[in-house]
């Protein structure tokens, strides 16, 4: 079983056959916006000394991160990564609690127990990561394992990067996977640095998904800057998953196009790489295809981004008007007590 | 009531819970068609199935991340690892992932690892560790070391019932060895309430685990010199029964912290710390702690027998707290 290499998504017909209406994707252009926004906003909270601690961008993802989750069932579930904003906001995490958590306060979902990306709002099927990656993806095997074990016509999706594919966890995870015919799919955000390593020296095939082979189930390579194509080949993987047909590894293509955190300016990664993956900024590439297939108008096209705009502004306010966690309030949260499994997702 | 084997406490009470909560499934090397390496789950899978009692590639990430997974969407998983030793192969999983979720995400995770723990008849360095004080160590798990069928029994339905992620360290030296009355139904033996094992007034030894089995046979040796010794079985170390050790301490005013597991950093060291912060001016004479010393397990019988604590280690100990 070789990988399969995935071609681009052309016109509205196709679009239209993958099951998105029109306002579907004006919405996807929306989510990718708001995402991006959000990041953009952060540099700068960062820089006016707002934000504690490292921040981290998933730029240049933006189409993988909203094409993947926008395949996702409401009843689907998922561990996304740092540079995966477009799931939270796809998944309909609202911008302000993110920028909250940016800043260590109350209403961030982990309310400043952790911080930057490190949160997930489990009540919209997602949870969240930790540092140590892909520690999620044995997590994600798991869930999927529980519905398998229900029989739930749901599905998991585990995301983890090119470096991380180099750990046991997504070995074991993905070997369990193919054994028990499990309903998960396997997002690699394969972004081309980990932190300063190229993929020459961490992994040494061609693509991250020639491994689905070894564990029994299709790998799939798809350009993660087309959110279209994207967004086809994870519906087409999920509804696999849903119908018992087992796992998939997609493995989304882009260039990670910041340093790894703030701190670092990626000098490691040559200019001539850098200018040719913005010619193919995911956002950039997705207006053109709308103004050209879709029919956008420009009147429709700035309704969307001062809407944005309005929505991140307000976002911002909120969430500094939100406050900072009580010290009294320290050691509360270690252990859960019975009351606390009556939740949504445990019920 | 019945006559049970530790082994069959712990086997009897996987099964009623399996029974009551649908939720509840087994995941393990070799515990379905096997029925676990010890054969704690022998039969299960006739009873439950193939989906319920889970076979496992050999994977020990895969097993705890997984059962964290399945609890996150309302299962209620019991993961056992084959030996307690190899846990360190799922340490990032029990320390990085599932003891910080709830604390992170709000989430709970109510996992229970059932860890094969403990030497004495020449497993090697690999299959007799007592790792327990390394996770207890660790905020966010819950640690328990049962020493006898009917806490074993009761705990583990507790350690099910629990939310949050239960390491529960059964001793493979006690699983044929140590027989107990048990009742028959369900019941749960809450956590962090110590039990006197042996009753005493003129010693207390702090313990758990196999060593329970061990200081009481001392205390009944110091008895014939009219020494009469209390034996203070902790049952869990998180959360540990505070108050209880130090009433003992403060009635008797003399102490012996004795646990299987290596010395240094051992959760023996926990206790007598607390006991000189808070009890130092009720004691006659020093905290005193038998553990193993600071080497891997050996294999060789003779080694084994002088690493191990034994119950002519813990005599000499209190006849020297008797004469302080």
């Amino acid at each position: 079983m070789a990988v399969r290499e995935a071609g681009p998504v052309g016109s509205l017909q196709e679009v239209k056959e993958a099951g998105l209406d029109r306002e579907d994707l004006l919405g996807i252009y929306r989510n990718m916006l708001i995402s991006r926004g959000i990041e953009e906003r952060g540099h700068i909270l960062y820089k006016q000394g707002k934000i504690a601690g490292s921040f981290y961008t998933g730029r240049g993802n933006e189409g993988a991160a909203v094409g993947v989750a926008t395949a996702m069932g409401p009843n689907d579930v998922g561990t996304p990564l740092h540079r995966d904003m477009g799931v939270h906001i796809t998944r309909g995490v609202e911008p302000w609690r993110i920028f909250a958590q940016y800043m260590g306060r109350e209403g961030g979902p982990t309310r400043g127990r952790d911080g930057n990306v490190h949160m997930a709002v489990p009540e919209l099927g997602l949870h969240p990561m930790v540092s140590h990656l892909p520690a999620m993806l044995p997590v994600a095997t798991g869930m999927a394992l529980a519905f398998k074990i229900r029989g739930d016509r749901r599905v998991a999706l585990g995301w983890f990067g090119e470096g991380a594919a180099a750990r046991g966890d997504a070995h074991e995870s993905m070997n369990l996977a193919g054994v028990r015919q499990l309903p998960i799919v396997y997002v690699c955000d394969n972004n081309q640095w980990s932190y300063s390593t190229p993929t020459y020296l961490s992994y040494p095939v061609e693509h991250v998904a020639d491994r689905a082979a070894a564990y029994g189930f299709e790998g799939v390579v798809v350009d993660g800057t087309d959110v279209l194509a994207v967004y086809r080949e994870a519906r087409r993987a999920i509804e696999k998953a849903r119908e018992g047909g087992g796992a998939t590894l997609l493995e989304c293509l882009t260039l990670r196009m910041e340093g790894h955190a703030v701190h670092d300016d990626a000098f490691y990664v040559p200019k001539e790489m850098f200018e040719q993956w913005a010619a193919q900024d995911p956002i950039e590439r997705y207006r053109t295809w709308l103004f050209m297939h879709a029919g956008m108008s420009d009147d429709e096209e700035s309704e969307i981004t001062s809407a944005v705009k309005r929505l991140l502004n307000e976002s911002l306010e909120r969430a500094e008007e939100s406050p900072l966690p009580d010290p009294a309030s320290l050691e509360g949260s270690v252990f859960a007590s019975p009351e606390d499994l009556d939740t949504p997702h445990h019920k | 009531m019945a006559e049970m084997t530790y082994i069959q406490a712990i086997s009897d009470a996987l099964r009623l819970e399996m029974r009551r909560d649908p939720r509840v499934f087994l995941m393990g090397e070799d515990v379905g068609v096997y029925g676990g390496a010890f054969k704690v789950s022998l039969g299960f899978q006739e009873e439950f199935g193939p989906w319920r009692v889970i076979d496992m590639p050999l994977s020990e990430t895969a097993i705890v991340g997984g059962a964290t997974g399945a609890a996150l969407m309302g299962l209620r998983p019991v993961a056992e690892m084959q030996f307690a030793d190899f846990i360190s192969c799922a340490w990032d999983q029990l320390v990085t992932v599932a003891a910080k979720q709830f604390f992170r995400g709000h989430t709970p995770v109510p996992i229970v690892v059932r860890l094969p723990s403990g030497g004495g008849f020449s497993g090697g360095p690999f299959h007799s560790q007592n790792p327990e004080s390394s996770f207890a160590h660790i905020p966010g798990l819950k640690i328990v070391c049962p020493a006898t069928p009917h806490d074993a029994k009761g705990l583990l339905a507790a350690a099910i019932e629990d939310p949050n992620p239960v390491l529960f360290f059964e001793h493979k030296h006690l699983y044929r060895r140590i027989k107990g009355e048990v009742p028959e139904d369900r019941y749960t033996v809450p956590f962090g309430y110590a039990s006197v094992h042996r009753p005493g007034e003129d010693a207390v030894v702090v313990t758990w685990g196999a060593m329970v089995h061990t200081a009481t046979e001392a205390a009944d040796e110091l008895a014939k010199e009219g020494f009469e010794v209390e034996v203070l079985d902790l049952r869990t170390l998180i959360p540990w029964d505070k108050e209880r050790v130090l009433e003992g301490v403060q009635r008797c005013s003399k102490v012996l912290v004795l646990h299987e597991d290596t010395r240094t950093g051992g959760f023996g060291a926990e206790i007598a710390a607390t006991i000189a912060e808070e009890a130092f001016e009720h004691l006659d004479a020093p905290v005193m702690r038998i553990a193993a010393p600071d080497m891997p397990v050996p294999f060789s019988p003779p080694l084994e027998k002088a690493f191990i604590p034994q119950v002519e280690d813990v005599v000499a100990a209190l006849r020297e707290l008797a004469a302080y």
